[in-house]
């Protein structure tokens, strides 16, 4: 069993770093992905055509109602029989990310746009702009606004989620530790150390867009 | 100036107008009155098709509003409209407020529209407020800069949907001095409001709605002396009896 010292964690530190690299590249394609797909879900449900609604109110059921894990599984073994062949775990696991947070997006970003009092369109109306003029720069920069906090909660959420790549063999952060805690049986020590940088992280995420809101506050 | 005739409007079975025709001329002064639910609201959003009706015609300036043809945009750029929750935009300055149409719809450089905004809000006496957000104003500064915003982009008549119903009782005069003010200058004006001191003041006739039709249309010296239904006399006996 190898000591748990500062001398050793220095040593495994460019491990886990790679590690790191592949969870923040995991979660910012994921978000940017399914923020993406999930601005379209929503214009698509906010839409007046009732079929183009209902399609869109569908996906988001479909994709909120599976435990996140049966969509990475699901990726894993489906992409490669779409695609011809293996795509591997990180790329099978990002499209499960992407189209479950895509049905979250969409509908935080959909009561985003709601959160807007109906009036404020009429006001923009009654002006001469556009709807989509109106949208653009009254509706959307409040909805933004008052969206925030639900916005971090929830890309804080899928940060942590993408530990679950676990299943599919990805060496991400979690995966990494794990790893190298079962080569040198260093177990606790690394799952302490994995426990305060994810807690860190996400308390310190927290906080600056607490403070990111105040400024932008209404 | 603005002919409004037999508008019929459904929500879904409910008629809330029915066979409503009225007409301004240039620089008339109308005020709309009756109980809540009349359709005097309604009524006057659709003489810039905020609301859509399915009979009757309203042309403005020869425009025709219910026409699928005509640019709502363009013409509702040219009406001024004030609302009763005021609406103007929390994310933005009274200024800003004020300048957003002009620059987008008008196309004016945003020089030519902040100048014309500090204009307005110091002929509304805002002029100290052009750079404070609505959240630091009283309902009766929102209403004034709403007003200012209005009428930034020149309007050739102004729609006034109860301005004063959601004002505190010391903030209403300040906004019903604007607005004599406005009539004053020869404004068309079409005002939904309860406030019958400010009817018997500035308007030229009166047009009391019941039950989504128009009951009464007539001077404002023969409604107030001499109201000729019923429900017209009831809601004056109402109202003014303090």
């Amino acid at each position: 069993m190898t000591a748990f010292t500062p001398a050793y964690i220095e040593k495994i530190l460019p491990l886990l770093w790679d590690g790191m690299q592949v969870t923040l590249l995991l979660t910012a394609l994921s978000l940017a992905g399914g923020g993406a797909l999930g601005t379209l879900l929503a214009v698509l449900r906010l839409s007046r055509r009732k079929p183009v609604a209902l399609a869109a109110a569908t996906y988001v059921n479909l994709f909120r109602s599976l435990p996140l894990i049966l969509l990475i599984f699901w990726f894993y073994f489906l992409v490669p029989l779409i695609v011809g062949h293996s795509v591997g775990g990180f790329y099978s696991a990002l499209t499960g990310f992407i189209l479950f947070e895509a049905a979250y997006f969409c509908e935080i970003i959909r009561s985003g746009i709601q959160s807007v009092r109906r009036g404020q369109i009429l006001a923009g109306l009654a002006t001469g702009l556009t709807y989509r003029q109106t949208m653009h720069a009254i509706v959307l920069p409040q909805a933004l606004r008052n969206m925030l906090p639900v916005l971090l909660t929830e890309s804080i959420n899928l940060f942590k989620s993408t530990a679950l790549v676990y299943v599919v063999g990805v060496r991400d952060f979690l995966t990494t530790a794990g790893m190298v805690g079962t080569r040198d049986n260093t177990f606790v020590g690394m799952y302490v150390l994995v426990a305060l940088v994810y807690f860190v992280l996400c308390l310190g995420a927290s906080l600056s867009v607490g403070r990111l809101q105040r400024r932008y506050a209404l | 100036m603005i002919e409004i005739t037999k508008v019929s409007k459904w929500y879904g079975d409910f008629r809330v107008l029915t066979d409503c025709s009225t007409s301004l001329a240039k620089g008339e002064v109308v005020v709309v009155c009756g109980p809540s639910g009349s359709g005097k609201s309604t009524l006057i959003k659709c003489v810039n098709g905020l609301e859509p009706f399915e009979e009757g015609t309203i042309i403005v300036e020869g425009v025709s509003v219910g026409d699928r043809k005509t640019d709502l945009p363009k013409l509702r750029a040219r009406i001024g409209m004030v609302f009763q929750s005021f609406e103007l935009y929390p994310h933005m300055t009274a200024s800003e407020n004020i300048s957003l149409a002009q620059i987008k719809v008008l196309k004016r450089s945003k020089a030519d529209a902040t100048a014309r905004a500090r204009e307005l809000l110091d002929r509304v006496g805002m002029a100290e407020h052009a750079d404070k957000y609505p959240g630091n104003l009283s309902g009766g500064q929102q209403q004034r800069v709403a007003i200012a915003r209005a009428l930034a982009m020149d309007p050739i008549a102004m729609l006034f949907d109860e301005p004063t119903s959601a004002l505190d009782p010391e903030m209403i005069n300040e906004v019903l001095d604007v607005m004599v003010g406005l009539a004053q200058d020869g404004m068309t004006m079409i005002v939904v409001t309860h406030e019958m001191g400010f009817a018997s003041n500035v308007a030229d006739r009166i047009v009391f709605m019941d039950e989504g039709r128009i009951v009464e249309d007539t001077p404002k010296d023969d409604f107030f002396r001499a109201p000729r239904s019923e429900r017209a006399k009831l809601f004056l006996s109402k109202i003014l009896r303090h």
